[in-house]
């Protein structure tokens, strides 16, 4: 449900972006970490919500989820955290240390150049 | 179609109210906590009890987050603390934002430590900094102890976990597995301060203080 105001900011930051570029937005590429848990379709279906009427309706959001990462206490090696049976991929330790979640990032905007002036 | 690359994080809004608290709390030197838990945990109890015991050792204040109504505020206020209330009408977690606010409210030059009662939630309010010095994460027996492997997140911030309304272990009430529970908590998070305790008896409530008197101090002491 705190898909809700990560909607809301992500629509305040595409709005900032699209104001820059005088163009209108067709799509938004996002990174998260796994601590952040994002659901995809609630935000979605959050930032459909939010949009509606808007000239950012109709944004096509593309969710990429980097795994949790730690770093093995006995070998050093840095591997990606499975929650079910977390273990170092190298040496198998269970002695770690987790490393910091990824941020939830608006990585691209995809903008339209199709002849129409993008203008709401 | 053109692409731009933005790189941005998308809560940097809430982090910079976060990182303005963090610097307000520290110039005061004054310890925050964040408290997690589900609804019916027993967060208030815990406060009001741990109020009401270190009433001559400790300054504390709260900042409550409830979707609507002052009761827990109300509870809290009993004891004396000063309490401020936020009711986020219907958002599921506090902001940083929010806090920010509040402390401009509370006297917190009169106290040692702010405590934020977050709004009952395991998932949410995990995904957002306010300013805190450490995240307290409560989990009560009678919802069962696969809640760290089913909800790692805040299990795997949370510098603390408490294991509350352990009296219910006695009767035979509830099947509640304090070592399972432990050992998938500890999975994610080796170093996280386990207190099993009872807010409604009181027991095991004094490890529980000892490690916030040694924090209060220490964060007095440190910076």
């Amino acid at each position: 449900m705190h898909e809700t105001m990560v909607a809301k900011s992500l629509m305040a930051i595409i709005s900032e972006e699209s104001a820059k570029q005088n163009a209108k937005p067709v799509g938004a590429k996002i990174s998260c970490g796994t601590l952040n848990a994002i659901n995809d379709e609630i935000l979605c279906f959050a930032f459909e919500a939010i949009a509606k009427d808007t000239p950012f309706e109709g944004i096509k959001l593309d969710i990429e989820h980097k795994p949790l990462k730690a770093r093995c206490k006995s070998c050093s090696q840095d591997f990606d955290v499975e929650f079910s049976h977390p273990q170092c991929s190298q040496c198998g330790g269970g002695d770690f240390e987790l490393l910091p979640d990824a941020p939830l990032v608006l990585e691209q905007i995809e903008f339209q150049t199709d002849g129409s002036d993008g203008k709401d | 179609m053109e692409k731009i690359d933005v790189g941005k994080k998308i809560l940097a809004e809430n982090e910079k109210y976060a990182f303005e608290n963090i610097m307000f709390l520290a110039e005061r030197k004054k310890l925050c906590l964040n408290m997690i838990s589900s609804p019916g945990s027993g967060k208030t109890t815990i406060l009001t009890r741990t109020i009401n015991e270190l009433k001559d050792k400790t300054r504390i204040g709260v900042i409550e987050g409830d979707i609507q109504t002052d009761i827990d505020a109300e509870r809290i206020r009993v004891t004396g603390a000063p309490v401020l209330q936020i009711n986020t009408d219907g958002a599921c977690h506090l902001s940083a934002a929010q806090i920010s606010e509040a402390l401009k409210k509370l006297p917190v030059e009169d106290l040692d430590l702010i405590v934020i009662e977050n709004v009952g939630n395991l998932v949410c309010p995990s995904a957002f900094a306010l300013g805190e010095s450490a995240k307290i994460v409560v989990l009560s027996v009678a919802e069962g102890d696969d809640k760290p492997a089913k909800y790692p997140a805040i299990f795997a911030k949370a510098k603390v976990l408490l294991i509350n309304k352990i009296d219910l272990l006695k009767g035979g009430h509830v099947d509640f597995d304090i070592e399972r529970a432990k050992a998938d908590a500890r999975r994610l998070n080796q170093a996280i301060e386990i207190f099993p305790l009872s807010a409604r008896t009181g027991e095991g409530m004094s490890a529980w203080y000892d490690w916030l008197l040694g924090g209060i101090e220490q964060n007095v002491t440190q910076r």
